[in-house]
């Protein structure tokens, strides 16, 4: 099953919307990754590449980030995993990717190409 | 005392006079940080340089380009948000170009090295005021100053440091396209970038400490003596 890595500024944040995602999205493993090394607000490389790892059962982690820098230390931490897990970055609002993306996650033969697009989609969600 | 030892030694000595100058000045970046970004420049590269004093103790028999790469992967995990990958992420993986010893010609690859990362990171050009701002005009001047002006390298890196406060100068009258000052649109107009600024000290710092150990004349003017008629080779 592709795991979901969920990355806010705030770990608050990154907790809530794995919260309202986890609703949806069955037994999909979804961690929640936020905060600075001085509990502040912000988002580190190495706690990035630390979720990936206790995210990933084999079958790719797909990773949605917030602004600017938490996309920045994303990539970087997939730097740092490597070739070891497969994960990748879902050009995608924070929220509402995460929701798509635990919705295909939890069908357990989705890949993790096809649960990335679907996060993606979130991106022309209008709301009126 | 073997000719490496001197190096990392001197390694040292920049990476406490950069790590003590962003503590003195922490409140100035933090401040300039609130006007336009998230208030914690100042707080969060003191914290990534004062463990990175910690991390690199003892180390002064290693080679100089793992002294580096220590610096920077401690940046990474220390000093979080943008500056933790830009800088950290940078000098981490520039470090390489030092395998072989610290020269003029390891400098400049260094130096190209850094920014290359930095760019490609932080997918930032001259203009969007970042610290882009600083480095590009640094990197390039000082590569130019010894490359075809055969200047030395503590007068090329003079040169650099000029070159980049006139990059933090110009960061100050232009609008934010990225980094969270971009957030602000017009409001960014009138500051100085936090990410320049901090550039500048660290390369300010460089020459001091380079001005201690090498020859050459010091004037901080970027202008070059010369016109050639070659320009340096790309890579």
């Amino acid at each position: 099953m592709v795991s979901i890595v969920v990355v806010s500024h705030s770990e608050k944040a990154a907790e809530g919307i794995r919260d309202v995602a986890q609703e949806m999205g069955g037994d999909a493993r979804i961690v929640p990754v936020g905060g600075d090394p001085d509990g502040g607000i912000g988002t580190t490389a190495p706690a990035i590449e630390e979720g990936i790892r206790e995210a990933d059962d084999g079958n790719g982690v797909l990773v949605i980030a917030d602004l600017g820098s938490a996309v920045m230390n994303s990539e970087l931490a997939i730097e740092m995993v490597g070739e070891e897990i497969d994960a990748e970055i879902a050009d995608a609002p924070i929220l509402e990717g995460a929701l798509n993306a635990a919705v295909a996650a939890a069908q357990p033969d989705e890949e993790l190409s096809a649960v990335r697009e679907r996060a993606e989609e979130a991106r022309e969600l209008r709301k009126l | 005392m073997s000719e490496q030892q001197t190096q990392t030694e001197v390694v040292l000595e920049a990476l406490e006079a950069i790590a003590d100058r962003i503590e003195a000045e922490k409140k100035h970046l933090t401040d300039l940080d609130s006007a336009i970004g998230d208030a914690d420049h100042g707080a969060n590269l003191n914290r990534g340089f004062q463990k990175a004093l910690e991390k690199t103790e003892g180390m002064d028999d290693e080679e100089p380009a793992k002294v580096v790469k220590t610096v920077g992967t401690t940046l990474i995990s220390e000093v979080g948000g943008a500056a933790g990958p830009l800088y950290g992420g940078s000098i981490m993986s520039a470090s390489t170009e030092l395998q072989d010893g610290i020269t003029a010609e390891s400098s400049i690859a260094f130096a190209e090295a850094y920014l290359n990362k930095v760019q490609d990171r932080g997918d930032a050009r001259i203009g969007d005021k970042t610290m882009v701002d600083a480095l590009v005009p640094a990197v390039h001047t000082y590569k130019k100053s010894i490359e075809q002006d055969d200047l030395p390298p503590l007068t090329a890196l003079a040169k650099a440091v000029d070159a980049a406060e006139r990059g933090v100068d110009f960061t100050v009258g232009i609008r934010a396209s990225k980094g969270r000052a971009s957030y602000l649109g017009w409001r960014s107009v009138g500051h100085q970038d936090p990410g320049a600024t901090s550039t500048l000290y660290m390369l300010e710092e460089l020459l001091d400490v380079a001005a201690a150990h090498l020859d050459g004349e010091i004037d901080r003017d970027a202008s070059s003596p010369t016109i050639p008629d070659e320009t340096p080779e790309d890579e």
